[in-house]
């Protein structure tokens, strides 16, 4: 049962010169998920979520947040949203503690920042200045900054890149606990993985349209891909013979790997009784989920990052 | 309120943390003083109609400060502040744009007005300045003026379209200003053709409304002056007001 809508987009446009950067999106984000945005570079995921954030005006099309128009509203609209930008920076000689000091000042209502400077493992760098940061750090300090007025919806423009792997899955859980304390969150990622993992819902965009949108699992299921079992063959034998395995659906060799796809659970379990019943020697089985990345080359035809 | 003060009070402490802007404001005039000082002195002479070199020189320091503050700081500060995305992320919060401007004006006017003290006390102290003006008067010259070249810094960077073009721009409005108006060498020792091309140098104007405050001449005697600097300055608020740009 979703929530109330909190973000309203109906057909939204946006060009710059020739490009038609945004081209028509709809879509709703309700209160309380954890909305993403995919695509690849370019797909105009930022000049929709800056429409989103009043920093862009469309030039076609309704946006609605929290009941508010962001071209007219923009500061009533500023005390109840939390921004991360995908790019932005900070005074060189700015400290970290001064930082989230000054943006706290900026809003009718914030939140002790200290904690944030804990939740986000700046501590350490609360004196330290802005321009000797890490990439990393720097980061950390603009999603700090992003929660000092206590938003109810929180805009992340590339959450996690920069970051190393310890920090992205530091930042999941960040996000989680956010979205714990009834906030609404709105990321856009590259990453597929991390799109799966955390968004309640996922809208693909590709070159400024939106091509499709549901929660990860759904995506995956519509694409009526069943699981992957690949291995490598190590005697040379027929690879005609595999079609007969129960459940598997299709067979693709390359070389020495094969690769066999069916829907059916049991798939597993008959490949490998196939393959020790015929005493067929064999290295390096896996088996493979179909993933978001996978529906992205279903809907678009190329990959995410090419 | 909060808002706005919190951010002049950063952007001050800011200021004091970047050593250049520093040095142009509070050293380099003390620098010129001793140089001009021990080699001209602070005799009275004719040339300065009374008063002595070190006395005609101060109130054009200041005009120096003033016309660094404008064309080279806040110009500079603010492109760079575009272009980085600093006032974009700024954009993204209730903070309005005349906060902005406004709390860059006043870091400069105060880094300005502590320029200028510092450089009226050395002078005080070392070549025992005169003044023949009230302060009232040559702080009513020194507000204008300021307010004037501060605009020209905003018009500055919102026409750049980029942080280095501002400085370029700066720098090559910045130094004609600084000597061709006798803000540096005075311009009772202009040959006719250069006093000539310093009447469509700005700072001219800042330069003799200060000296005349300074020396205690009468407003009637500045009228032309005064007028310049306010065109200048409502000129550039225009400009300046509708080229801002967040990013
Ligand atoms: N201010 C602008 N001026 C001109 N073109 C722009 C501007 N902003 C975006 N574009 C163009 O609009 C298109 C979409 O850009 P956008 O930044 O929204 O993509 P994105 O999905 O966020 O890409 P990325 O993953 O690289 O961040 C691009 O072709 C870009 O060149
Ligand atoms: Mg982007």
């Amino acid at each position: 049962m979703p929530g109330q809508s909190v973000v309203k987009v109906n057909t939204l446009c946006k060009r710059y010169g020739k490009v038609k950067s945004v081209d028509g999106i709809s879509f709703e984000v309700y209160q309380g998920e954890i909305f993403g945005m995919v695509g690849p570079n370019g797909a105009g995921k930022t000049t929709t979520i800056e429409c989103i954030e009043s920093l862009r005006r469309p030039d076609a099309g309704e946006v609605e947040v929290l009941g508010l128009d962001p071209v007219k509203d923009h500061k009533q609209l500023c005390e109840r949203i939390g921004v991360q930008l995908q790019e932005s920076s900070l005074p060189d000689r700015l400290h970290v503690d001064e930082a989230l000091d000054l943006f706290s000042s900026f809003y009718r209502k914030s939140i002790n920042w200290q904690e944030l400077l804990l939740d986000l493992g700046l501590q350490e760098k609360a004196r330290n200045a802005y321009v000797n940061l890490s990439g990393g750090q720097k980061q950390r300090l603009f999603i700090a900054l992003a929660l000092v007025n206590d938003p109810e919806i929180v805009f992340f423009d590339e959450l996690t890149t920069g970051l190393d792997p310890q920090a992205r899955r530091t930042m999941w859980e960040l996000v989680h606990r956010i979205r714990d304390k009834g906030k609404t969150v709105f990321l856009t990622t590259h990453f597929m993985e991390e799109a799966e993992r955390l968004c309640d819902r996922v809208a693909i965009i590709d070159c400024g349209k939106l091509i499709a949108l549901d929660t990860p699992e759904n995506l995956i299921r519509d694409l009526k891909e069943g699981q992957r079992i690949i291995f490598t063959l190590q005697d040379n034998v027929d690879p005609a013979q595999f079609h007969r395995i129960k459940y598997a659906e299709s067979v693709a060799v390359s070389s020495d790997r094969i690769t066999i796809s069916g829907s059916s659970d049991h798939l597993i379990s008959e490949v490998v009784n196939f393959l020790t019943g015929n005493g067929i020697h064999f290295r390096d089985l896996r088996t493979e989920q179909p993933s978001l990345e996978d529906v992205f080359l279903k809907l678009t035809g190329h990959q995410v990052r090419n | 309120m909060k808002k706005f003060s919190k951010l002049a009070v950063t952007e001050f402490r800011l200021f004091l943390r970047e050593p250049e802007a520093a040095f142009f404001t509070f050293i380099f005039p003390i620098l010129m003083l001793f140089i001009f000082g021990s080699i001209y002195g602070n005799r009275q002479t004719e040339f300065f109609s009374g008063y002595g070199s070190v006395d005609a020189s101060v109130p054009a320091y200041i005009a120096m400060i003033i016309a660094t503050t404008g064309l080279l700081s806040i110009s500079i500060t603010v492109a760079m502040y575009r272009e980085r995305g600093v006032l974009k992320r700024y954009r993204t919060t209730p903070l309005s744009s005349s906060s902005v401007m406004i709390s860059q004006i006043l870091v400069g006017f105060i880094m300005t007005l502590i320029g200028a003290v510092i450089l009226i006390i050395t002078a005080k102290l070392l070549y025992n300045l005169r003044f023949g003006g009230n302060v009232i008067d040559v702080a009513i010259a020194f507000i204008l003026s300021s307010s004037s070249f501060f605009a020209l810094g905003f018009l500055l960077a919102g026409i750049a379209p980029t942080a280095r073009s501002a400085n370029v721009i700066g720098m090559a409005i910045y130094f004609p200003n600084l000597f061709l108006s006798g803000a540096t060498f005075p311009k009772q020792v202009f040959p006719a053709a250069l006093d000539k091309i310093s009447h469509f140098i700005p700072l001219r104007y800042v330069v003799e409304v200060m000296q005349g405050m300074w020396f205690g001449h009468n407003w009637s005697q500045h009228h032309r002056d005064v007028v310049i600097l306010l065109v200048i300055l409502v000129i550039s608020v225009i400009i300046s007001a509708l080229t801002f740009r967040w990013e």
